[in-house]
Parts: C-alpha cells; sequence; structure tokens
C-alpha cells in the first residue's frame, strides 16, 4: 500500500530534475537559436551590405516570402503529425490559373478569388481524402498531386499567361501599409499566424497534434480521431495554398500554370529550419516563421552583395543541413545527460527501477 | 569535457538570443526613421555607370554569349557590370533581380523578359527609382521600359534567307521551306515576306513546298527526307527554325544529297558547327547575340548618362558597331542578320 502513494510522487519529483527552470528552457531552444541567427544577418547585412538597411528592402523581402510564410502555417501543423504536403506548390498554381480563367471570363475579381480558393480547398481534401481514408501515406500522395495539380494547371492554360487584372487589386496587393515599408499582406498573414499559433500551441486540436506526431496509435488509443485531424489539416494546407495562389497570381498581374514551381521544397526547408522535426512531435510556431524570415533575409543580403543565385542556394541548403545535424546532436547530447542522470539515481540507491 | 563544450554553445544561444531581441528593437527603429532617403537610387549622371544584366536565365550558352558582349562594352567606356538572374527562365524568377537592381540603385538593367507583362511592376518601381531599362532579346511590354534592342526584323530575316539560298543555288531551281508548325505566327510571316522576295527578284526559283516539322527534332528529319524523294531536281532547303535546319542538316549530312542539295535558314552556331564543317551547309543565318548585348550596354549607358532618353530619332554611338537611332516604340535595331560561315563559326560558342 506504502509503495503506491510513493510512486503517485516520485515520478514526478524524478522529472522535473531532467528539466531545466522555464526561464532556460524559453531561452535555450531551437527557436531562440534561429531568432538569434535571423537577428546576426539583420545585424550583419545591416553593416556589410550597400542598400541593406533601406525600408525598401523590407518591402521586397515580405512581398517574396509572403506566400511561402502562409502556407508554412498549415505545413507546420502536417509536419507536426509526421505528415508531408508536397502538393502546396502545385495548389498555388492551379488556384493562380483559375483565377487568370475567372477575370477572362469576365467575373468581378473577389468571385473568381473565391472559386481559386476554393478550388484549392478541393485539392487539399484530395490529399486529404487519400491519406484518411484510403490510408495512404502523405509522401506517396502528394508527390501524385503534386504532379496531377500542376499538370491540370499547365493543361488549363497552356504555355499561356493571362496578365489583364483589375488594377484596384494587383495595386492592393503590391501596396504597403500607409505610412510604413511594409506589405499589406502581413495583415492576413498575421491573422492566419495568430489563428494557426492558437489551434497549435492553445488548444486541446494542438495538442493532440503533438500526440499524433510522437505516437500516432497511443494517440489513437488515447481516443484522438487520427483520420479526421489529418483530413482537416490537409484541407487547411490546400485553402491557405488556394489564398496564396490569389496573391502570387496579383503580385506579378500573371496567372501562369507553372506559377512558383518548385516553391514547396522552399517552404519544408523553411520548416524545418525553423526547429520542427521532420519525424514529428516537435516544433513551434515562431521559430517556423523566423525561419522563413532567415531564408529570405540571408537570400535578399546576398542578392544585393551580388551573390549569384546558385551560391545563394548552396548556403541555404548547407544551412539546413546544419540546422538538422545540430538538432540531432542535441538530441544525442540530451539522450547522454538524461543517461548519465538516470545512472546517478540508480546508483544512490532510489527505486526508481521499480517504477 | 563534454559539459564545458555543452554550456558553452548554451551560453552562447542564450547571447544568440539577447542580440535578437536588441536586433530586432534596432532594426525597427532604422526601419522607420530612414524612409526619407529612399528616393535616392537614381543613377547619378557624370560618375561610374552602373550596369546590371538580368538574361532569362543563368548558365545559358546564347546569354552567356550576349552578357560576354555586354561586358566588353561597358570595359569600353567604363562602368561597373554586373550579371545576375535566376537558374530558371520563369518570370517571377526575375522579379527580386529587378527589385535588388533598384536597391542598389544601379544606372541601369538590362533584361530579356520571360513575359511581357509580369515583370512590368517591378520595373516600374525600378523606373521610379531612377534605373534606367533596356530590354533585348525579349521584350516586354512597351510602357515597362525605356528602350528594346532588337536583333532582327521580319523583313530582314526574310530577306537574308532569300539572299542566302538563291546564292547557294545560282538563283534558279526548285526550292523547298521546312518551317516549324504551320501555325507559327513568325514563321509565317517570315514565308509570306520570302515568297514576295522571291516573285519580285528571283523569277527563275520555284518555291514548290513548305513542309512542317512542328519543331520536333525526328518529324523535321521524316520531312527532309520526304522532300528529297518527291522532287528530285531539288537544289535547296530553307528552315526558318533552329530545330528544323539541324535535323535537315543531320538527314543531308548522311544522305547522296550531301553538297548536292543546299541547306540555310535560321541556326545556332553550337548546333550547325559539325554540318559546316563537313560541307554540307555553307552558310547559315541569325543574330550575333554578343552584339546584341553590346549595343544593349551602349544603349543603357546612353540612358543612364541622359545622352538620350529614348525618344524617337534619338542618336547614340554603340563603340565599334558605329552609330544607332531610336525608331518607333522606343527600339533600336541591331541591324541586319547575321552571317555564320566556314570563316567565322568557331568564334561562337552558343
Amino acid at each position: 500500500m506504502s509503495t503506491v502513494t510513493v510512486l503517485t510522487q516520485k515520478p514526478a519529483r524524478e522529472y522535473k530534475a531532467y528539466q531545466h527552470p522555464l526561464w532556460r528552457r524559453v531561452i535555450v531552444n531551437r527557436e531562440a537559436a534561429i531568432i538569434g541567427l535571423l537577428a546576426l544577418v539583420i545585424v550583419v547585412a545591416t553593416v556589410v551590405v550597400p542598400n541593406f538597411d533601406s525600408p525598401l528592402t523590407l518591402t521586397y523581402l515580405i512581398r517574396e516570402i509572403a506566400p511561402i510564410l502562409l502556407i508554412a502555417l498549415p505545413m507546420t501543423l502536417i509536419i507536426i503529425t509526421e505528415e508531408i504536403d508536397l502538393s502546396v506548390a502545385s495548389t498555388l498554381g492551379l488556384s493562380s490559373v483559375v483565377t487568370g480563367l475567372g477575370v477572362q471570363a469576365g467575373w468581378p475579381l473577389p468571385v473568381a478569388a473565391l472559386l481559386a480558393i476554393l478550388v484549392g480547398t478541393v485539392a487539399g481534401a484530395i490529399n486529404g481524402a487519400l491519406v484518411t481514408f484510403v490510408g495512404l501515406p502523405s509522401l506517396a500522395v502528394t508527390i501524385g498531386t503534386l504532379a496531377l495539380f500542376r499538370g491540370v494547371a499547365v493543361g488549363l492554360l497552356g504555355t499561356t499567361a493571362i496578365s489583364d487584372f483589375p488594377e484596384f487589386w494587383t495595386d492592393l496587393a503590391r501596396a504597403n501599409i500607409p505610412g510604413t515599408p511594409v506589405p499589406v499582406i502581413i495583415i492576413p498573414f498575421l491573422v492566419l499566424a495568430l489563428v494557426f499559433s492558437v489551434l497549435l500551441h492553445f488548444t486541446p486540436f494542438g495538442r493532440t497534434l503533438y500526440a499524433i506526431g510522437l505516437n500516432k496509435e497511443a494517440a489513437a488509443f488515447s481516443g484522438i480521431d487520427v483520420g479526421m485531424t489529418k483530413f482537416w489539416l490537409f484541407v487547411m494546407s490546400g485553402s491557405v495554398a488556394g489564398f496564396a495562389g490569389v496573391y502570387f497570381t496579383l503580385l506579378y498581374s500573371n496567372a501562369r500554370g507553372d506559377n512558383a514551381i518548385g516553391m514547396e521544397l522552399q517552404i519544408i526547408a523553411a520548416v524545418l529550419l525553423g526547429g520542427v522535426s521532420i519525424f514529428g512531435g516537435r516544433g513551434a510556431m515562431h521559430g517556423v516563421i523566423a525561419g522563413v524570415f532567415l531564408i529570405g533575409t540571408l537570400a535578399s543580403a546576398l542578392r544585393l552583395a551580388g551573390v549569384t543565385s546558385d551560391i545563394i542556394n548552396i548556403i541555404t541548403g548547407i544551412l539546413l543541413i546544419l540546422s538538422v545535424v545540430s538538432a540531432s546532436f542535441l538530441a544525442w547530447m540530451r539522450t547522454k545527460r538524461v543517461a548519465a542522470i538516470g545512472r546517478k539515481k540508480g546508483r544512490s540507491g532510489s527505486s526508481s527501477d521499480t517504477a | 569535457m563534454f559539459n564545458l563544450g555543452r554550456k558553452s554553445s548554451r551560453v552562447g544561444m542564450g547571447l544568440a538570443a539577447l542580440v535578437a531581441a536588441s536586433a530586432l528593437a534596432l532594426t525597427g527603429c532604422s526601419s522607420s526613421g530612414g524612409s526619407g532617403d529612399s528616393g535616392d537610387a537614381g543613377g547619378d549622371a557624370g560618375g561610374d555607370v552602373s550596369i546590371t544584366m538580368l538574361p532569362k536565365n543563368l548558365g545559358n550558352p546564347y546569354f552567356d554569349t550576349s552578357t560576354g558582349g555586354a561586358e566588353a562594352a561597358v570595359a569600353e567606356f567604363g562602368g561597373t557590370f554586373e550579371e545576375v538572374g535566376p537558374t530558371e527562365a520563369s518570370p517571377t524568377a526575375q522579379v527580386p533581380y529587378i527589385q535588388t537592381a533598384a536597391q542598389q540603385g544601379a544606372s541601369a538593367l538590362i533584361v530579356s523578359a520571360n513575359d511581357p507583362e509580369a515583370l512590368c511592376d517591378a520595373l516600374d518601381e525600378a523606373r521610379g527609382a531612377g534605373v534606367a531599362i533596356v530590354t533585348f532579346d525579349s521584350d516586354t511590354n512597351p510602357d515597362c521600359r525605356d528602350l528594346f534592342i532588337n536583333q532582327a526584323t521580319s523583313e530582314g530575316i526574310a530577306q537574308i534567307q532569300v539572299d542566302l539560298i538563291t546564292e547557294q543555288i545560282g538563283d534558279e531551281g526548285q526550292i523547298a521551306v521546312l518551317s516549324a508548325s504551320a501555325n507559327a505566327t513568325n514563321q509565317n510571316a517570315w514565308i509570306a515576306m520570302m515568297e514576295e522576295e522571291l516573285a519580285a527578284n528571283h523569277p527563275n526559283v520555284e518555291l514548290v513546298e513548305i513542309a512542317y516539322g512542328d519543331d520536333d527534332d525526328q518529324i523535321s528529319f521524316d520531312k527532309t527526307a520526304a522532300l528529297l524523294q518527291t522532287y528530285p531536281d531539288l537544289k535547296g532547303i530553307v528552315s526558318p527554325t533552329t530545330v528544323g535546319i539541324s535535323a535537315a542538316a543531320r538527314y543531308l549530312s548522311t544522305s547522296e544529297y550531301k553538297g548536292q542539295v543546299a541547306l540555310t535558314g535560321l541556326g545556332t552556331p553550337n548546333q550547325m558547327r559539325e554540318y559546316v564543317e563537313d560541307g554540307t551547309v555553307t552558310a547559315f543565318a541569325l543574330w550575333n547575340p554578343a552584339d546584341l548585348g553590346y549595343l544593349a550596354a551602349y544603349a543603357a549607358q546612353a540612358l543612364a548618362t541622359g545622352e538620350i532618353t529614348g525618344a524617337e530619332g534619338d542618336t547614340f554611338e554603340a563603340g565599334e558597331l558605329g552609330s544607332y537611332t531610336v525608331d518607333a516604340d522606343a527600339t533600336v535595331l541591331l541591324g541586319d542578320p547575321y552571317v555564320f560561315d566556314a570563316d567565322n563559326i568557331a568564334d561562337f560558342d552558343f
């Protein structure tokens, strides 16, 4: 009888011994490291690269990374559940074509845009249904729909482009918030970022995502509908990619089937750089946002410094590999430390073995 | 040992986080405070002219040649030169480089557009920042640039092809045309002009058939064989497409007609080199991308220094290419197409 009462308290105390105090966990983690690195890049570029400190840099940077920022939000949730969506850039292209065709058919832009977002949502639902109801791995499904959606997009428009859009909307897509160098696209982004952050970090739904990513069998046993959760994540991903497609189209006044080709890799790279584990169960929204800004700022600074695009790709690639390697290294260190604490406890004669 | 390393790496991370916080605050300040000096990006006339060249994509031998020409021109008139560009030829991938040129306050930007419309907004913003915009090779909508350097006109292309083929067959006999697809607008325009020119000035030359190879290597190859079978007296073939001419040359070079049936048209030196060297082809035409880049750089300099504004009738000097005049729609024509033959083909690599 007495052992039972001991057991209810002891593990909690022992668990605490493995943890650092809260302030250390907040300041010393991967997300903080990425934010620190971003700050370092900004400081160095401001000092070293001519013209980097102009407000124009911020305007162009945000415009360029906005589609990546938007799509990275649902992508973070998907990767945390140990799934992936490789079809997002193709969905963006498809949505771009739909926007163009709608405007060409004489519809008002909001109607064309809504249809484009709807098409994106349906695309996401197709992914979600194949993953959830057919039970296929998302990697295989979205490699397939990556080709499928892109094929439909290019097929609808051929190699031509639609570039005649109402000026009001293209101007809006490129406009800044009055009196600032910050493009207005930041507003829908901030709203979505808030929604997705709250969803991930402050709701039971968010906690189930981590649970699924860590161990989906355990999650299922504890009453989580793993399938439906994933289905809705893919639907969200499709909708956001659809919205990004409308923005992309208006920003460049150009609806093309090959718009944003290859962007899925930039998005996933930024998400992983931001501290989300490709094996699921780990990651935070602020890290991902910092990751997108880090890649974008680095590219912007290097371009301004006259570095060619292939070198920029090489640097971004090395950064990504280093971040993944360092994550594995830190995880290995943690296991070693935990093992060491465990051994120490064992030697001091605690009864933790029996627990 | 490990313990020490771990501790110091964590201290490092903590420091980085601290730097993060302060730096974000700092940049926040500077970006709001610095908004006053955003407009000083204009090309400072009289000073050093800085020219940025943005081809459709990097690693493309054609554009490497035009960049070489531009670089040579900038070296002659003294300025700074930079080539930038994406690895894939997509319009949206070109936009960040246009923006970068605007941020850097480049005097002029020379661009081959991947899309006539998609670059317009970015180019407008760059012009607003004082960057002179010159397009070459592929134009944008004329409203979006200051000058277009046109490599060739339809008239010039039709004329040179008629000149080459009539010269090679002795100005009499049957010829055929091996075109791209039946609805290729530019090819059809050239062929119509060639027919007019043949009718007007070469009465003894008979155009017997216009065949279509669909810009497909194998179809063009087969159509060449069919033409030669159908017309035993055929003396020459004109192929106004780079795919068609190289496929026709490949067929001719291994057939009994090699050296008997003349072949000319529009081709690139790298595709045609072996057929010129083995005697299948005497001469063919295209423009010289090195000259195109060279002229674009001189035009960019003339715009940046205020020597010209791009108005019709403006004239400027382009080094060893001589004097040029701006035509309607702010266009400058490089000149007649360039003829490649055994004497000069070794000088080109594209």
